[in-house]
């Protein structure tokens, strides 16, 4: 066992340090040493997209990532999307689009789509679907994945040109 | 006449939705408990070897090491005892064998020993140091060489040699059938091993306590056959083993037997603390079943008028390194969409050196479909009849006998075939050159199996749903729908929660199409009785003989109390009221599905585009309908990418070259297109809404379908699956 580094990190909008092996993945540091359990592992060799979280301002599979290398980033998780109890709008679409069935790929997919959206706000189903090729679902053949992105991308510009027009 | 539900046939949110988007939902490997340690397993590099020794005590010496464990750590058992936990009669041995090896190994990535250790980096360093000698045998990795003479003998003790169980169903004249027809046709196609895929790796953990119960966290798609299995293997008693069923991130059938949980529990008795066990991507690959790879030959006959005659099959599936291949289920489906009066099925039931297989979604059904309904493809172009045309005249109906026995009650075979016929999908022209389009048709059973559920209501009129079905796709609500249509109340009206084994009553699988069915009906009866039970309850309080029930008012003599009002009022008529029911459905069910596919194959790279999908199934009665349909969208792309490109690639010396998601290419978001669905509803006599289980036969007719399409985009008949661009080109 080798000596544990100490890591500052921002997460979730929270300041979080904590103490980790120079060998321990991100997502290995967010699950079992933070206790942010909501990111999941697939396969650990960057391939399912079950862990993918932002970094900064891209997204990264967390599980190709130390976590000595997120000291001094700021990280948003799935536990990070809803903003106190109220749902994100992609998080409220894939409940009304019944986008999930196990769930285990879930969380990758709200925050790559996530980063879609703020990318393309009105995506096409062609850029939604090679935006989320990188993430793997086995249980819906992502007809409704697709469509709750494409829902939520509509219920998010709405509510902004209706802000703006107020 | 339809009936007119409230809540059936609805669409709402799932009830354990919200903890699912969030984060919040605690999936086996998410679990954390005081003094819990984590674990390796060390597995075969070789795909068939003798084990001459195993020396632990590097491992045990490493830093951080608490326990190590191989075979010789079961407790000592007869060496021919039978154990059987609803799933027939296995050898302990065999049960025990898959687990950990002994004696010898029979695949690559099979399991030798185990370790625990203070975190999974030190556990893995000191599997690494556990010292195997092996001597390596030659290997054997399908059905037809294994059955070959002269081929290696994985199991000495068998009398046949490979072939493990043979099956035979006969019935009619197949000679006089055959020498009746005017068209015969035969083909025999090959289909690789493929795996479910399921996101979430197995994970176990177990803490064996001072007081001698061991409780089990983990991943199943059956807690009560888990808990079985693991006191079979650990030789204790069913109720010295708790089961504590976490959230499962998928299973597909590959999350019913057991792999980890007694391992875990060995290790922590001899750690004296909580061990987790979570596999690797590659371990899941090479560890867990897979589905048969299969050969599997059809012969069909038909007359002028387009009516089978005779049909026969012979299918060989490999059942990887121990029996038990779903060839019966195979040879059950072969021909179960058809009335025909002559036919003959003999299946061969084979094991090779390969991981040993498990359930996949309709186990078996797609193998032996394929090679059916790519027949009956070529029999309609030759006799020039539409395919869906062809299969109508054939089609099974009530009244239609199996060859393995069994006569169908009420099934929608035609109605599917009606539907896919009037389909806007099936009557849109091809979209331009080297695309095609391709039909097939697929049956799978319900099963029945015991299910249990209780009814807890509360004062604020709302219920407590208690069940033991692991919920893999949204079962909550759907049970929970059920129970609010027979209560008068909401879907959210309806608290679920799937519970541990010493919490409810026995409950089988989640698999075989029989959860939204048979927990369904569990949960049906159990309303009832809450009914039942309440207006009692209102006959007291207004002191009459009769109370009437119905859309959530109970009444009588011109007064009424709402099912919430009356809920108010338990506690000054008499206490609470619970119900449980337990039922053991018999005889039931089976839907069919069916698949419209257009592809485009370019003549150059052989790459198959898939442009359009419609799917289309018999749900009996749609409890959810976007449940359903999501049901029938995963099941087309699993199938989809089973047909055109997902394979374990081995090489020569049986190692599995594809052992990652990056090489066992699953479909992704952009290699489909929207999947339409066409929900059908020809009830199920045998259950009270009508529910026919709509979980697994989406995935039958895929295979054959794409072949059929490739056929018409290509003028080839391919005679393998995948049909990936080397099989298309011939390379």
């Amino acid at each position: 066992m080798s000596a544990k580094v100490q890591v500052q990190t921002t997460i979730n909008n929270e300041p979080v340090e904590f103490l980790c092996e120079p060998r321990q993945s991100l997502l290995e540091c967010l699950r079992d040493v933070v206790g942010l359990t909501g990111t999941k592992e697939g396969c650990g060799d960057g391939n399912c997209g079950s862990c993918t979280v932002k970094l900064g301002d891209r997204i990264v599979t967390s599980c190709l990532v130390l976590g000595v290398e997120a000291n001094g980033e700021s990280i948003t998780t799935v536990e990070g999307l809803a903003h106190g109890n109220t749902l994100h709008p992609l998080q409220k679409a894939f409940l009304e689009h019944a986008a999930l069935q196990c769930g285990i790929c879930t969380p990758g997919f709200l925050i790559a789509a996530d980063a879609l959206l703020q990318k393309h706000p009105q995506p096409t189903e062609e850029q939604t679907r090679f935006w989320l090729a990188n993430n793997l679902c086995r249980c819906t053949g992502y007809d409704k994945i697709i469509r709750a992105v494409q829902a939520a991308a509509t219920e998010i510009t709405t509510t902004k040109s209706n802000g703006a027009a107020q | 006449m339809s009936t007119t539900y409230n809540v059936i046939g609805t669409r709402p949110v799932r009830h354990d939705g919200a903890d699912k988007v969030t984060g919040r939902a605690l999936y086996g490997a998410d679990l954390q408990l005081a003094r819990m340690i984590q674990g390796a397993i060390l597995r075969s590099p070789h795909a068939h070897a003798r084990i001459l020794r195993i020396d632990t005590s590097k491992a045990e010496a490493l830093p951080g090491v608490y326990a190590v464990v191989t075979a010789a750590d079961f407790p000592p058992a007869p060496a021919d005892k039978i154990v059987d936990f609803g799933e027939g009669d296995t050898p302990l041995s065999s049960l025990r064998g898959n687990i950990l090896a002994s004696g010898k190994v029979l695949y690559s990535g099979h399991a030798v020993a185990a370790v625990a250790a203070v975190n999974a980096h030190v556990a893995a360093e000191a599997a690494a140091l556990i010292e195997v000698d092996y001597e390596p045998l030659p290997c054997v990795l399908t059905a037809p060489e294994a059955m070959a003479p002269g081929a290696p003998i994985l199991h000495e003790e068998f009398a046949n040699g490979n072939v493990a169980d043979q099956i035979r169903y006969e019935m009619g004249d197949l000679a006089a059938g055959f020498a009746q027809a005017t068209l015969i046709v035969e083909r025999e196609l090959d289909t690789a091993t493929v795996h479910q895929g399921y996101i979430e790796p197995q994970n176990a953990t177990a803490f064996w306590s001072s007081d001698g119960r061991i409780h089990i966290w983990c991943s199943t798609q059956g807690s009560f056959v888990a808990r079985d299995a693991t006191a079979a293997v650990l030789d204790v008693p069913v109720s010295q083993v708790k089961v504590t069923p976490m959230e499962i991130g998928g299973g597909f059938g590959g999350k019913i037997n057991v792999y980890l949980e007694p391992v875990a529990a060995l290790l922590s008795k001899k750690a004296g603390r909580p061990v987790k066990l979570v596999m690797s991507r590659r371990d899941v690959f090479t560890g867990t079943g897979p589905t048969p790879g299969s050969r599997v030959r059809v012969k069909i006959g038909v007359n002028d008028a387009g009516k089978i005659t005779a049909a026969q099959s012979w299918l060989a599936y490999e059942a990887g390194a121990y029996p038990g291949a779903m060839v019966v289920p195979g040879a059950m489906t072969v021909f179960a969409c058809y009335d025909i009066e002559n036919v003959l099925i003999e299946g061969f039931d084979v094991v090779v050196n390969k991981p040993s297989t498990a359930a996949y979604r309709a186990p078996g059904a797609p193998n032996s479909a394929l090679a059916t309904e790519t027949v009956l493809d070529e029999i309609a172009e030759k006799l020039g009849i539409d395919p869906l045309e062809l299969r109508l005249r054939n089609a099974a109906k009530e009244g239609t006998r199996r060859a393995d026995g069994p006569r169908y009650k009420r099934i929608g075979c035609v109605e599917v075939l009606e539907a896919m016929k009037a389909s806007p999908h099936y009557n849109a022209p091809l979209p331009g050159p080297h695309c095609g389009r391709g039909v097939a048709i697929g049956f799978w059973f319900n099963a029945g199996l015991p299910s249990s559920a209780t009814l807890s209501v509360n004062a604020d009129g709302t219920v407590n749903l208690i069940e033991g079905s692991t919920d893999i796709g949204g079962s909550r609500t759907s049970l929970s729908m059920q129970a609010a249509e027979v209560l008068g109340l909401r879907a959210e009206d309806i608290h679920p929660t799937v519970v541990d084994t010493d919490s409810v009553g026995y409950t089988g699988v989640t698999g075989g199409s029989r959860t939204t069915f048979s927990t369904g009906l569990a949960v049906h009866d159990a309303a009832q009785m809450v009914v039942e039970q309440m207006k009692a309850r209102a006959a007291r309080l207004w002191a009459v003989e009769a109370v009437e029930f119905a859309n959530g008012v109970f009444s009588a003599n011109g007064q009424s109390l709402t099912f919430a009002e009356l809920a108010a009022q338990l506690g000054s008529t008499g206490g609470p009221v619970s119900c449980s029911a337990t039922v053991n459905p018999k005889g039931v069910g089976g839907s069919i599905a069916g698949l419209i596919i257009d592809v485009k194959v370019d003549p150059e790279t052989g790459k198959t585009d898939v442009l359009r999908v419609t799917s289309v199934q018999d749900a009996g009665k749609a409890i959810h309908p976007a449940y359903v349909e999501g049901q029938m969208q995963g099941g087309t792309a699993q199938g989809i990418g089973w047909a055109l490109n997902e394979e374990y690639f081995m090489d020569n010396s049986g190692d599995m070259r594809n052992g990652s998601y990056l090489d066992y290419r699953m479909p992704t978001a952009l290699d489909l297109p929207m999947i339409e669905t066409v929900i059908v509803e020809v009830p199920n006599p045998g259950h009270p809404f009508g529910v026919r289980g709509v979980g697994e036969a989406n995935i039958v007719p895929p295979l054959a379908a794409c072949a059929n399409a490739i056929y018409r985009a290509t003028g080839k008949r391919l005679n393998r699956v995948p049909m990936n661009p080397a099989t298309i080109l011939g390379l």
